[in-house]
């Protein structure tokens, strides 16, 4: 078991305009891109229930060449709206860093 | 193999860039200068009331060197989404800082100002036409909404800057514009591959966020030729790696692959990131595919009303465990209060008193998985909006009382509870506003929603 924050260098959340936030967990390196994607503990699912949404709306994309994980999700509320506690939506990852997932966290390209 | 060359002075104007950057940038030749000054990040407020996104001290000093340099070589400088929102006001606010800027230089050249905002009942007839269609997640527009709206934009793609320049602007100052369609639309008039364009314009549009580590806001550098473009900063302590032009690929949208813009839609699922060298790198692939019709982004701002807001700690542990309730108790006072000063005749539904606790869920609101282990103090965050401020301030002076005093059993005796940074506590914080547009619109060509202005300076 690792948690995400020792598998990515990058996890990063922001706005893609004012009605979406996107997620980006760009990975070590290939294998561990691979071993995450492999194990299903990154899935739609996840994501719905982290951030309280339908399954069917979230996007999630699996981006080789950047070995990111890309996930979109629609906001409740339009960012800068009265009630947004995230102008930029750039705080939303915080849920995410210590997910725990089923890939060795000594894990190295060979 | 032709060569064309793109200079991005900095990713966000009045942000600032290197002066030895564009230096470096400026010898290597570019065929023009863009930079973007607009972007819905910062929020409504700047489209809602048209005020400039940052200070015009700060657009000066980014503007000053690229006038100067631009009309000395003869290199076009071309400015999109002018003062964050692009509206009318923010256009002509950029027409004077532009005059200003050329009579401390004694510059002289032809400036284009090219207008986004839109016409009300022009969006109207367009909407009964059937010709504006909502982006998910949002419902088909309601006329109210364009009622509604303190200022409605249209993002402009390329083809109204390439006339703006076929009109021998030397500066082109164009309201709300895609940020790609700033790069893209000189390198496409010169007959580039639109899909190598697009993609160069996708990196270059952010300056210096594509490197591997940003240390400063700075330039960027594109090559474009036939198949590919090699992209890589100006400052040799930053470097571009194939994994930062990729990760910048996927910054800020929705899909990493599919990028809409209003001529067509920039694929890259087929793209390879290769380095050049040690800072620059190379990309193949990227490729164009032409919209069957040509559409136009909309943004719109309404008025949601005037905010007072108050700031204050607790530390008290007592009260700290027992927010909700104690919190919802306030709110019933305040509503008490609010009844008893004005009388029926206000209506409930005109105003409203909210808060937000840092140190417990304030950022992640119902989402926060750890609220129920707030921090030994947190940060009280009182909101009141009203149709005006006077008004706001008012009811949030019943609120401060109502909080300040509000009981904590099982303390005895009167307790004072916030622990307030600032004398007045109370902060007018002035006009909120909401984005309330999310939709596109069919026009009959790519230039009648944009119309120029010319002028002589």
């Amino acid at each position: 078991m690792a948690r995400l924050r020792d598998l990515a260098p990058a996890i990063r959340s922001k706005n893609a305009g004012p009605f979406w936030v996107t997620f980006d967990v760009l990975f070590r390196d290939h294998a561990t891109f691979e071993a995450v994607k492999a194990s299903g503990a990154l899935t739609k699912a996840v994501f719905a229930r982290i951030y309280g949404i339908a399954k069917e709306r979230v996007v999630l994309i699996w981006y080789e060449p950047a070995r990111a994980l890309k996930v979109s999700i629609p906001r409740t509320i339009a960012a800068g709206s009265p009630g947004d506690g995230d102008l930029y939506g750039c705080q939303w990852f915080a849920p995410l860093v210590d997910l725990e997932v089923p890939v060795a966290a000594g894990h190295q390209e060979p | 193999m032709a060569e064309y060359h793109v200079l991005a002075a900095t990713g966000m104007l009045g942000t600032g860039y290197s002066h030895q950057s564009l230096e470096r940038g400026l010898a290597m030749n570019p065929r023009f200068i863009g930079v973007d000054s607009g972007s819905t990040d910062p929020g409504p407020w700047s489209l809602g009331s048209g005020s400039l996104h940052m200070s015009p001290e700060a657009y000066r000093r980014d503007l000053r060197p690229l006038l100067r340099e631009g009309v000395k070589r003869k290199v076009p400088v071309i400015v999109g989404s002018a003062g964050g929102a692009g509206a009318n006001a923010h256009v002509e606010q950029f027409e004077e800082l532009v005059r200003e800027v050329a009579r401390a230089d004694g510059l002289h050249f032809r400036l284009a100002l090219i207008f986004a905002e839109q016409d009300r009942e022009s969006l109207k007839a367009k909407l009964a036409a059937g010709k504006i269609r909502p982006l998910a997640p949002s419902e088909p527009l309601a006329e109210g909404a364009l009622d509604r709206a303190a200022h409605v934009v249209g993002m402009m793609g390329p083809e109204p800057i390439q006339r703006a320049i076929e009109e021998g602007a030397q500066v082109v100052v164009a309201g709300r514009a895609s940020d790609t369609s700033i790069f893209a639309a000189l390198p496409l008039a010169s007959g580039l591959d639109p899909g190598v364009v697009w993609h160069a314009a996708k990196i270059l549009e952010c300056g210096a966020a594509a490197v591997e580590r940003r240390r400063a806001t700075d330039c960027l550098f594109a090559i474009l030729r036939d198949d590919h473009f090699v992209v890589f900063p100006l400052d040799p302590a930053m470097r571009c790696t194939p994994l930062s032009v990729a990760a910048h690929t996927l910054y800020e949208n929705v899909s990493p692959y599919e990028l809409v813009e209003p001529p067509g839609t920039l694929w890259t699922d087929r793209c390879r990131y290769e380095a050049v060298d040690e800072r620059a790198v190379k990309v193949t692939g990227s490729r164009f595919v032409p919209a069957q019709r040509y559409t136009v982004k909309l943004e719109g701002a309404e008025l949601v009303g005037h905010q007072t807001i108050l700031l204050a700690g607790i530390r008290d542990p007592v009260l700290i465990g027992q927010l909700d309730r104690w919190l919802a108790e306030v709110a019933g006072r305040v509503e008490e209060r609010v009844l008893d000063l004005y009388g029926p005749g206000l209506d409930r539904q005109s105003w409203s008193f909210t808060w937000r606790v840092y140190g417990r869920d304030a950022v992640l609101g119902p989402r926060e998985p750890q609220r129920d282990r707030p921090g030994h103090e947190v940060g009280l965050l009182l909101e009141v909006t009203a149709p005006s401020q006077s008004l706001a301030t008012a009811i949030m002076g019943a609120a401060r009382h109502v909080a300040l005093h509000h009981p904590v059993p099982p303390w005895e005796s009167l307790v004072s509870n916030l622990a307030f940074p600032y004398s007045p506590p109370f902060i007018p914080r002035g006009a909120a506003y909401r984005f309330t547009l999310n939709h596109v619109v069919e026009p009959a060509d790519p230039y009648e929603m944009f119309p120029m202005k010319l002028v002589d300076v």
